[in-house]
């Protein structure tokens, strides 16, 4: 099996930072700890994993939990085709997790979506603001206490500046 | 209020809006110029104009009823979207899917993906100024569209392809039609190329302009046309095959220099090779049994016949005049009751029919995956397109996010365009393909 190899590889490279790992409907999946994503990162995009590419950053959130802010990343292979996903939990208050902008360029934007729907902080982050909503929105939309109907209120017209 | 982008500006450099209401703009997107002269010194995308809340609406909807939504991301290659997020959900599920619903699935989304790709290039085109190309691209489309039209009832919003299948079969002359389509589409593929290949208008507009690196492209996360285009033959459809395509013979065209050239040549030639798949899976499709022996009645005849007391001869009707009729297909619907569409006949004349009805629609029942999380990809007519669902055992799910393949593309734009002039921003972002739907969710 390719994605155990993944796993063991992982689990050896890194083994303070691995909670858990298994191969989940046959894809590769570890949970680490947040504050060691980004030396996760470094191993895995570096030999012998060579997982070069960042497929895809998105959060969950779970109320209830302790952790109630999943952090789920997806990396690709393009040599050897394999994937990977990386779950990190952080706390409810004050959410907060290394940026992967130093080494990925489309977290950025990835970074901010994430931010701007869940509220969760990325240290190192460049320019961390709103991607897709304004600002002056209120609240995080994707986080499960926002309710579906709820209405933003007005923002002021913003005056023309001239210079 | 000012931006970064604004405190950020030389102050004797001019300050330029474009979009996010710019004919060029299609979709909607903003991009705030710093301009010296004609030459763009740095740039600022702003997303968001089109986002209307997709992710938190499926977790708010049923398995079944957020179908809907996701044909309105990409809505140019919806079905490829419907097979995307089904096949993600098929995953969690384990469902198998009957094999002439997969060649459907194959033939869906490579006519999807063909009209994608012309209506990427005829708008790409057309900024560039080449009118011509526009209209005759846009005439291909409407063959294909009016295959699509044949098959699912729609143009744009189909939801055709659903959870363990498809929803209707093929229509009786549907070989003949799509043999057509794709004729005519070839004919249209050759003017363009005649057109545009060796135009020196097109070329000084896009050779060698807005060229990305390979280590850019996959450090943004291209993928699809616009990272094959530099050279990487990554395909979804070759790296992890999912349906019948490990099967059928097609090539991943590749470019060399990952200009808006290569972008643009990328697309007309995966174009060739979707053809091919579509004669391909014709090919397969004659050997199989049609699933409706309605050819040849009126439709309300077919009905008639099918739904009398005592049938004068038995008919099953084709799903495409009405909805699953006497029995679920089982050539296009896999069987696995609580998955799909129990079929109507029972629902109307029988208990059990009726409790199984209700069954699948009342809140709370229905689709309900285990518990679990699962990503599953296609390639999209942009690239990878990728459904992360996180299931927590009920009928909705819990987390339902959309890997969208111009979001990765479009997150490059600012780079591509410094140092460039204004001209060269409508070339280059046409060859994105940018598509509002999908880019904002």
């Amino acid at each position: 099996m390719e994605e155990e190899k993944i796993l063991d590889a992982l689990r050896q490279a890194c083994p303070d930072a691995v909670l858990s790992a298994e191969v989940s409907l046959g894809d590769a999946v570890a949970v680490i700890r947040g504050e060691s994503l980004t030396a996760v990162a470094e191993f895995l995009r570096g030999a012998p994993l060579s997982l070069t590419f960042l497929l895809d950053l998105t959060c969950v959130h779970h109320p209830g939990r302790v952790e109630a802010f999943e952090m789920v990343y997806h990396f690709l292979s393009l040599d050897t085709n394999a994937r990977i996903r990386i779950k990190a939990g952080l706390p409810a208050e004050n959410p907060e997790i290394a940026s992967l902008t130093g080494m990925w360029k489309n977290a950025s934007w990835l970074e901010r979506e994430v931010f701007d729907m869940f509220g969760v902080r990325f240290a190192g982050h460049p320019d961390l603001r709103r991607l897709l909503l304004y600002e002056g929105f209120e609240g995080h939309p994707l986080r499960k206490d926002y309710p579906l109907r709820k209405r933003q209120p007005r923002i002021p017209l913003r005056k023309a500046e001239t210079k | 209020m000012t931006t970064r982008f604004e405190r950020e500006a030389q102050p004797e450099s001019l300050l330029l809006n474009m979009g996010p209401s710019h004919p060029a703009m299609h979709g909607t997107i903003r991009i705030m110029l710093e301009l010296d002269g004609e030459r763009v010194l740095s740039s600022e995308v702003e997303i968001g104009y089109l986002h209307r809340g997709f992710e938190k609406t499926c977790e708010n909807k049923s398995y079944f009823n957020l179908l809907i939504y996701t044909d309105r991301l990409n809505y140019v290659s919806p079905l490829i979207n419907n097979l995307g997020y089904v096949m993600a959900v098929e995953k969690l599920c384990g469902l198998v899917v009957p094999e002439k619903a997969q060649i459907i699935r194959v033939l869906m989304s490579e006519l999807s993906r063909v009209s994608d790709h012309l209506t990427a290039l005829a708008a790409m085109a057309m900024e560039s100024g080449a009118f011509t190309v526009f209209l005759y691209k846009m005439k291909a489309r409407e063959f294909l569209w009016d295959v699509i039209e044949q098959t699912t009832g729609a143009r744009m919003t189909t939801s055709y392809i659903r959870i363990g299948g498809v929803r209707a079969d093929l229509h009786a002359d549907f070989a003949g039609a799509c043999r057509r389509a794709v004729a005519e589409t070839h004919k249209v593929l050759k003017d363009v190329h005649g057109l545009l290949d060796k135009n020196k208008i097109f070329l000084d507009r896009t050779r060698d302009i807005a060229v990305m690196s390979r280590a850019d492209a996959v450090s943004y996360g291209w993928t699809g046309p616009c990272l094959r285009s530099t050279g990487i033959p990554y395909d979804i459809r070759k790296a992890r095959p999912y349906l019948l395509y490990d099967r059928l013979d097609f090539e991943v065209p590749v470019g060399e220099r990952g200009d808006n050239y290569d972008r643009y040549m990328v697309r007309m030639k995966e174009m060739d090779q979707s053809l091919r798949l579509i004669e391909q899976c014709v090919g397969l499709l004659e050997k199989m049994p049609a699933a409706s022996t309605a050819d040849g009645l009126a439709p309300a005849e077919a009905i008639r016949m099918a739904r009398g007391q005592k049938p004068v001869r038995p008919v099953i009707l084709s799903p495409n005049l009405e909805g699953a009729d006497r029995t679920v297909q089982p050539e296009i619907y896999a069987a696995a009751p609580g998955y799909v569409l129990p079929p109507k006949d029972e629902t109307y004349t029988t208990m059990e029919g009726l409790i199984n009805h209700f069954g699948y629609f009342m809140k709370g029942h229905g689709i309900r995956p285990p518990r679990g999380e699962v990503y599953f990809s296609v390639e999209g007519g942009n690239g990878e397109l990728g459904y992360y669902i996180v299931s927590d055992g009920t009928d909705r799910p819990y987390r339902l996010h959309l890997r969208a393949p111009c979001f990765h593309v479009v997150a490059a734009l600012e780079q591509l365009i410094r140092g460039r002039l204004i001209a060269d921003i409508i070339p280059t972002f046409g060859s994105m393909n940018m598509i509002g739907g999908e880019l904002d969710r």
